[in-house]
């Protein structure tokens, strides 16, 4: 599914902030990807969900090599990849049905085609009574949920989460873990980025960890 | 089959571990909007943004401005035109005092050759009182003119479309009347018609000044209003939505901003110019009135004015859009 061959980073002219990165993401995985602070975490993420192309190496994502591809194809590419940020990233105008039913309108679905599996996903999260607030007025653990539902409503094959626990207290981040885990039953790779060590230990997963832009896998 | 597909991992999430996120998550509030006659969606691109309103008001001034740089144009050309063309329409002629002829004579000769002769419309011989009343704003009322050899003045006008040779009714006077001249204006055409033309070069030079300001101004107003939109540019970008779909929707949202803002500038200043048009009207018949058409022509701008100014408006949307269009490329570039 995701392949990185030797692949290094730099920003301008700076240092390579990765270094030789070499890795294989598989269908129907699951992987925490964690390092301290600066090792290039969300480098590699951004990488990961083609935000970023790379200095040297060879990265190919569903047997793309990203190199050769168009803007437009990389736009495709991207629609099989749900993303949750670090800082939810939900548009400030739009209601939470809206921000999570995004990835669909920019596919050019209708609303009415979607709104149900939409409608469903929100409550499913447990934002059902929440549908039409503004991410304005909604607290640091909705917006996570709205973010979640956001990057698996057009169902990806590749489930990327930037410290999807950062911004909540343990007892939902627990909950925030099983969503993952059962996104990963239902066929969705998924690479979670974290520091948090108690939310690795509470699920067996491949751990992915950056030193000094360096990846060392522990399977 | 997509909503198929995806309620079946709903269910089969559910089913596994009954997941949800908050205990006893309540189903879809009934204080909720209901979702059959839910609202349209909501914009792609905020709208009513502090930046699009403010980057509108560019638009409007700037729009101001330059459809009035445009209206004194056409108004300086179009005076232009009718200064050259009454004064072109019209000839004097000049008959001098002549020893031992009769002046009377001499002038209702000149009279009767100008009437017969093809093409001229009106003949006006100035009379002596009125020849005498034309030198007292410089010699002043009460003096006795009767020993002095004053010219006499006969102002010939040219029917409309005519061309009449001049030089065939020059000779043709100058053979029967002695002391006659006539005066074309042609020097004074000339000088007028370079004077009005340089007029109209400035006018052009300062409407291009105003029009570049404008595009400048609008671009730079585009690209602030932009800066506010980079988040929304991102996330879209970054869930999949591709270049033209972006750069679409962000194009016709600054197209509706600069067509409004244009609208509103440019319709002030339509608006201006036809009421001054109408105003003018008044006045007309009283003598500030006629001296002030006299002097400036009219406040008419014609269809073509108004046209001018409307293309302007469709101008300045275009820059906006435009701008916006090379902004947004440029923020995709950076988020690559």
């Amino acid at each position: 599914m995701v392949r990185f061959e030797n692949v290094g980073l730099r920003y301008g002219v700076g240092p390579e902030v990765l270094r030789d990165v070499t890795l294989r993401v598989d269908p129907h995985s699951f992987q925490f990807l964690t390092g301290p602070s600066g090792a290039g975490k969300t480098s590699l993420l951004r990488l990961l969900f083609l935000a970023l192309r790379p200095t040297r190496g060879l990265v190919t994502i569903f047997g793309h090599d990203v190199a050769t591809l168009s803007k437009d194809a990389l736009s495709t590419l991207r629609r099989r990849i749900g993303i949750v940020f670090q800082d939810f990233r939900l548009l400030d105008h739009m209601s939470t049905f809206e921000n999570v039913a995004l990835p669909l309108r920019v596919m050019g679905q209708e609303e009415q085609s979607y709104r149900e599996e939409v409608l469903e996903l929100l409550k499913w999260v447990g934002l059902g009574d929440r549908i039409w607030a503004l991410p304005a007025v909604l607290s640091g653990g909705e917006k996570q949920r709205a973010a979640i539902a956001r990057a698996v409503i057009a169902r990806p094959q590749l489930l990327l989460a930037d410290e999807p626990t950062g911004n909540v207290d343990p007892n939902l981040a627990q909950r925030l873990l099983r969503l993952f885990v059962e996104l990963h039953k239902s066929g969705t790779s998924v690479i979670i980025a974290t520091h948090d060590i108690g939310l690795m230990d509470r699920f067996d997963a491949r751990r992915l960890v950056l030193h000094d832009g360096r990846l060392h896998v522990y399977d | 089959m997509r909503v198929a597909s995806s309620c079946m991992m709903v269910a089969c999430m559910s089913t596994t571990s009954s997941v949800t996120l908050q205990s006893g998550a309540s189903p879809v509030d009934s204080s909720a909007p209901p979702i059959e006659s839910a609202r349209r969606p909501a914009p792609i691109v905020p709208r009513a943004t502090i930046a699009g309103r403010a980057l509108m008001g560019v638009v409007a001034i700037m729009t101001f401005l330059a459809s009035l740089t445009t209206g004194a144009v056409v108004l300086v050309r179009s005076a232009a035109d009718q200064w050259q063309a009454d004064v072109a329409r019209e000839l004097t002629l000049q008959v001098r005092a002549v020893s031992g002829q009769d002046m009377e004579a001499e002038v209702g000769k000149t009279v009767a050759i100008a009437r017969a002769f093809p093409g001229i419309a009106e003949v006006r011989p100035y009379s002596k009182d009125e020849t005498v009343h034309l030198l007292e704003p410089w010699l002043g009322s009460g003096l006795q003119f009767n020993d002095l050899p004053i010219p006499r003045l006969i102002v010939l006008r040219i029917a409309p479309g005519a061309a009449p040779d001049l030089s065939v009714l020059r000779q043709s006077l100058e053979e029967q009347v002695a002391g006659v001249s006539l005066d074309d204006h042609r020097s004074f055409v000339a000088r007028m018609r370079a004077m009005s033309g340089a007029a109209l070069l400035v006018g052009i030079a300062v409407l291009f000044l105003v029009l570049l300001a404008t595009m400048l101004s609008v671009t730079f107003a585009t690209r602030a209003a932009m800066v506010t939109n980079q988040p929304v540019i991102e996330v879209l970008h970054l869930i999949g939505a591709k270049d033209n779909f972006i750069a679409a929707h962000f194009q016709q949202h600054f197209l509706q901003l600069g067509l409004r803002g244009g609208l509103l500038g440019g319709g002030i200043a339509i608006a201006l110019f036809a009421f001054a048009d109408l105003a003018s009207g008044w006045f007309s018949g009283t003598a500030a009135g006629d001296q002030f058409a006299a002097m400036f022509g009219t406040f008419s701008l014609g269809a073509l004015g108004y046209l001018a100014m409307l293309a302007q408006i469709g101008l300045v949307a275009g820059t906006t859009a435009i701008a916006c269009r090379r902004t947004v490329s440029a923020t995709i570039e950076a988020v690559q």
